[in-house]
């Protein structure tokens, strides 16, 4: 069976997630591979919930927030703009492929964006083949249920 | 009446937990009056066919310090939990697998080279290493397998409560023996005693400000002005992230804290924490000047998770 890449979206609920949305809307044909989890910030996302989303089997996480600047809450997005390079360092000490983990800015506007991102992510991340670590064997099915 | 039976055991550790044990001063002697210590390597003679010869569930309190680094740290674990009716995991090496969890970033063979025949300090003559099992004039003798990685007690046994520190501090640890012994019902299995459930900047006398961090100074860089909180002057302290109890003792010594009480509650992964403490107060607004403040701390994975590695949320680092 040829692998199919599980990629964990967390999305803004103010540009990313509207993003996406507009995607759909405009009918721009994207890889069905991100299951996508809406976030009130991008600055919400703890670190602990990309590491257990990699324990639990993903095999690349994506975290989408507002362009700098643009932050419903004025600064989240610089928090997270520390937050993911940071964490990059420690995945990569724990031996897992920095690629894995990646951080977008996509606005509300950019329906073609997020299309392009995660076309492209999902094949780097077909490339780097599933994660291997292994405190990561979990498998992301028995979670979501398919 | 018979006094109740109370067993120290050791695994992977350095012996300061004992020492911790000791350190409750002339309250060690009401210990020997109120316990029959039945089992204790460290101070008294006993082997372990003693404890083999046990009935199960016959030691009533056991304290495990040390973490799971060979075979015989696992079969003893396994002993004690069959002869012992309440196992405390006790230090920081028991209960997230310590200093020596720091080991899961190398692989055995890495650690086994460097220590035996690589290390500048090693005059390897008979080029010796470590085997399991040797033949001599008397016969064979065999001694425990080093296992590849580090495991905390409860990844090997059922633990029934934790003491976190490194070491414990002697008056928690009095006070868990006190409230043991008045018999007073246990709290639920899983509980972690001898410590508080805040950080340890909630135990710290420092005085906060709003943080901007443009530069991590290790300890020996700087002299730390001794009222302000240490974060805020660029060292990297693990009070945010770190479980209160020790009554923020290093800080009050001028020194960071190095985060051996553990996670605070309803924390997953101490490093994690760290991260995301710190992301928040690092005074950087573009990629190139948030790389050039993460470069200035020295072995970050090594610093968030010094204690807690084996008892994170990836446990080790992917060996291939």
């Amino acid at each position: 069976m040829s692998f199919e890449p599980k990629i964990i979206g967390f999305l803004c609920n103010w540009c990313s997630y509207s993003g996406a949305d507009l995607a759909g809307v405009s009918r721009i044909k994207s890889a069905p591979n991100v299951r996508v989890i809406r976030t009130m910030c991008s600055g919400r996302v703890d670190p602990t919930f990309i590491l257990k989303a990699f324990q639990l089997g993903a095999d690349g996480v994506v975290v989408m927030g507002c362009h700098p600047g643009d932050c419903h809450y004025q600064e989240g997005n610089y928090k997270t703009m520390r937050r993911i390079p940071f964490l990059k360092r420690i995945i990569k000490d724990f031996g897992i492929e920095q690629e894995r983990l990646r951080l977008e800015w996509v606005s509300a506007s950019e329906g073609d964006i997020y299309a392009k991102v995660v076309n492209e992510f999902t094949e780097e991340i077909r490339k780097l083949g599933p994660i291997k670590h292994p405190s990561c064997k979990v498998k992301l099915e028995k979670v979501l249920g398919g | 009446m018979q006094k109740p039976k109370l067993a120290l055991y050791w695994a992977a550790s350095c012996g300061g937990c004992e020492i911790a044990v000791l350190d409750i001063q002339e309250k060690i002697l009401d210990v020997a009056n109120t316990f029959d210590i039945v089992f204790w390597p460290v101070a008294m003679d006993f082997k372990y066919d003693d404890v083999r010869k046990m009935d199960d569930k016959s030691i009533d309190i056991c304290l495990f310090n040390g973490a799971i680094r060979n075979s015989e740290n696992e079969e003893i674990a396994h002993l004690l939990r069959q002869k012992s009716k309440t196992l405390i995991a006790f230090g920081s090496c028991a209960y997230e697998g310590g200093i020596p969890g720091l080991a899961n970033l190398s692989s055995k063979e890495e650690m086994l080279n460097f220590v035996y025949k690589e290390s500048p300090s090693t005059i390897s003559v008979d080029n010796g290493f470590p085997k399991t099992h040797y033949n001599v004039q008397e016969g064979e003798i065999e001694i425990p397998e080093l296992y590849d990685y580090v495991k905390p007690l409860k990844d090997v046994v059922a633990v029934d409560y934790y003491i976190p520190g490194c070491p414990p501090q002697p008056e928690q640890i009095w006070k868990v023996i006190e409230y043991i012994l008045s018999g007073q019902p246990l709290p639920p299995t899983g509980s972690i005693l001898g410590a508080g459930d805040k950080t340890c900047c909630d135990e710290c006398p420092r005085e906060r400000k709003e943080k901007k961090i443009k530069k991590f100074y290790r300890p020996f860089e700087i002299i730390p002005n001794p009222d302000e909180c240490l974060l805020d002057q660029g060292i990297i302290c693990m009070g945010p992230a770190t479980r209160s109890g020790c009554g923020a003792l290093c800080v009050k010594a001028n020194v960071p804290c190095r985060g051996c009480y553990g996670a605070p509650p309803n924390c997953l992964d101490q490093g994690s924490k760290m991260i995301s403490a710190l992301s928040s107060v690092i005074d950087a607004h573009s990629p190139e000047e948030i790389g050039q403040v993460l470069d200035t701390i020295a072995d970050p994975i090594g610093t968030f998770y010094r204690f807690s590695l084996a008892y994170s949320i990836l446990k080790r680092r992917d060996i291939q």
